[in-house]
């Protein structure tokens, strides 16, 4: 079976400076994938060079059987993908509603139907639907920032940091969601620093160290993996570049 | 003047300003510069109408106790789109490649300035320097209360204002369209992840600032004169309406406007009436330095 999306040989920057190196990754059709690694190690630099927010400069991009590589992120978007930034990722001074409705503005009809469907899946959401997204909570804006990112139904969402500064019960809250998203048969691509917590949900894992992929394993085996636990997942503080 | 006189003129003024702001704050919000080529979009509304009822010559007899006929309501459709339709063009052909140049709101507002002034000088070219009308009628005042009159014309000045602000609420608010120029002034970067084509939303942004800036400019001229820098000299209230409401607020922007048009009449009971454009201008430094986000802070 081929991959939902594979990049292969991709190098990735801003200007005259390339952040990404050469880097290989693929996910499979409903799979949780996550990347981690220290910081600048251009895991978010990849991502949106996968989607389209930056162009790659080497190297391709394949989603659902398709060369995406020189595609941008609302063509990305159309083909089914779907990226929840790590930051500024709600219309502030749009209402909770308003949010959702912007996420499917590409949807031709169902849009309220998949409005309610997401508010059932953020019931924290739900109660605060005509509020402000200014004025909600992290955790809550997390949500709706997921939640507007699949009013398109994507069979895949790219995610970037998506636990970031959220407390450890918040945190939770949005991997059990994710979860569900995925049982929902979206694949998920996560960039995380709470990467523990990620790898759990994970069906594979990734490392990224100077703008390479260093390491390729399963979940489970990266969170048995003792220079990962040292390195990435909070036993030590000193990160190492060779984990091979 | 009665002080209550002077309010009703600057109501009439207010509102004036406050449509022209609410097509500023528009553009303000969704394309994050400052256009100085407002005012000049402006004058060229009023003389787009012009062009119809004086040189086209459809006058159209009179509207009841208006100043001018129904020759006015194709005039005025013809200067909307004019408007919007210039407007466009500036964006396709300047504003558009500076953006997609990375061009900063210096760059955007320096290039507004510029097509200001090539705007001004097309207008004085094709229609002279000197002011005009649109008609030679006179417009009587009738009076309301007291010693309080106003000119059918004024009246309908202020009743337009608020028929085409409640029109621009419901657009913005009650419309996909409009939410989507409300999520691309919020923020474009994720407008554009989100799906949403931000460039024909700034196109429509661009159809609507200029739709109302040219019936902004056609009231103007009725309650003044047409001149070539009749917009131009509008500008700083314009701005000043802007900030006081909040940049990207269009319920905001008619607030200030009426705030700016009422505080600049009211002025004249205390100062010399030759010194009342400077108070859009203190207007405009004070909110600055006090409170920069305006008085009910940005929406769109």
């Amino acid at each position: 079976m081929s991959a939902l999306l594979s990049a292969t040989g991709l190098h990735a920057g801003y200007g005259d400076v390339e952040i990404i190196h050469d880097v290989d990754l693929r996910i499979d059709a409903g799979e949780i994938v996550t990347l981690i690694g220290p910081n600048g190690a251009g895991k978010s630099t990849l991502l949106k060079a996968i989607f389209g927010a930056i162009r790659p400069t080497q190297g391709r991009v394949h989603f659902r059987d398709r060369d995406v590589t020189t595609l941008s992120a609302p063509q990305m978007v159309a083909a089914g993908a779907s990226f929840v930034p790590q930051t500024d990722n709600v219309f502030p001074s749009l209402s909770v509603r308003e949010n959702l409705e912007m996420g499917g503005y590409a949807r031709s009809d169902g849009v309220e139907e998949r409005i309610d469907e997401l508010l059932g899946l953020f019931p924290d959401l739900a109660a605060g639907a005509g509020q402000r997204a200014s004025r909600l909570s992290g955790g809550q804006r997390q949500a709706l920032a997921i939640g507007r990112a699949l009013m398109l139904d994507p069979v895949l969402l790219l995610l970037d940091e998506p636990t970031a500064s959220l407390s450890p019960i918040m945190r939770g809250e949005i991997f059990e969601r994710l979860l569900r998203v995925r049982d929902d048969g979206v694949a998920l691509l996560i960039v995380e620093q709470n990467a523990k917590e990620a790898l759990r949900i994970s069906d594979r894992g990734y490392v990224m160290v100077g703008g390479r992929v260093v390491l390729e394993q399963s979940g489970a085996e990266m969170l048995d993996n003792a220079d990962v636990g040292r390195l990435f997942l909070g036993q030590s503080p000193e990160p190492a570049p060779d984990v091979r | 003047m009665d002080i209550v006189q002077l309010v009703i003129v600057g109501i009439i003024v207010g509102s004036i300003i406050g449509l022209g702001a609410i097509g500023l704050t528009l553009t303000y919000g969704v394309m994050k510069f400052a256009n100085f080529a407002h005012g000049d979009l402006m004058t060229l509304g009023m003389f787009l109408a012009f062009f119809i009822v004086a040189d086209v010559g459809l006058e159209g007899g009179k509207i009841g106790p208006l100043s001018f006929g129904w020759g006015m309501l194709p005039a005025a459709l013809f200067a909307m789109v004019g408007v919007a339709a210039a407007a466009l063009l500036l964006d396709r052909l300047v504003f558009r490649p500076l953006r997609l140049r990375g061009g900063g709101i210096i760059t955007m507002a320096v290039a507004s300035l510029g097509i200001g002034i090539g705007l001004r000088a097309v207008v004085q070219m094709i229609w002279g320097p000197s002011p005009t009308r649109y008609t030679s009628g006179i417009n009587k005042a009738v009076t309301i209360f007291g010693e309080v009159k106003i000119q059918p014309d004024q009246f309908l000045i202020v009743a337009l204002t608020l028929v085409l602000a409640v029109a621009v609420y419901v657009l913005l608010y009650r419309t996909k369209l409009g939410k989507a120029m409300r999520a691309t002034a919020d923020n474009p970067t994720l407008a554009e992840v989100a799906g949403i084509e931000t460039e024909s939303v700034r196109r429509w942004v661009w159809v609507l600032g200029g739709a109302l800036i040219a019936v902004a400019g056609i009231m103007l001229a009725l309650q003044a004169q047409l001149r070539f820098d009749a917009g131009f000299n509008l500008i700083l209230p314009l701005f000043a309406a802007t900030i006081l409401g909040g940049i990207g607020n269009p319920a905001g922007a008619l607030v200030g406007g009426l705030i700016v048009g009422v505080s600049q009449e009211v002025s004249t009971e205390w100062i010399d009436t030759g010194l009342k454009p400077g108070v859009p201008f203190v207007i405009l430094i004070l909110m600055l330095l006090v409170r920069p986000r305006g008085l009910f802070g940005s929406s769109v």
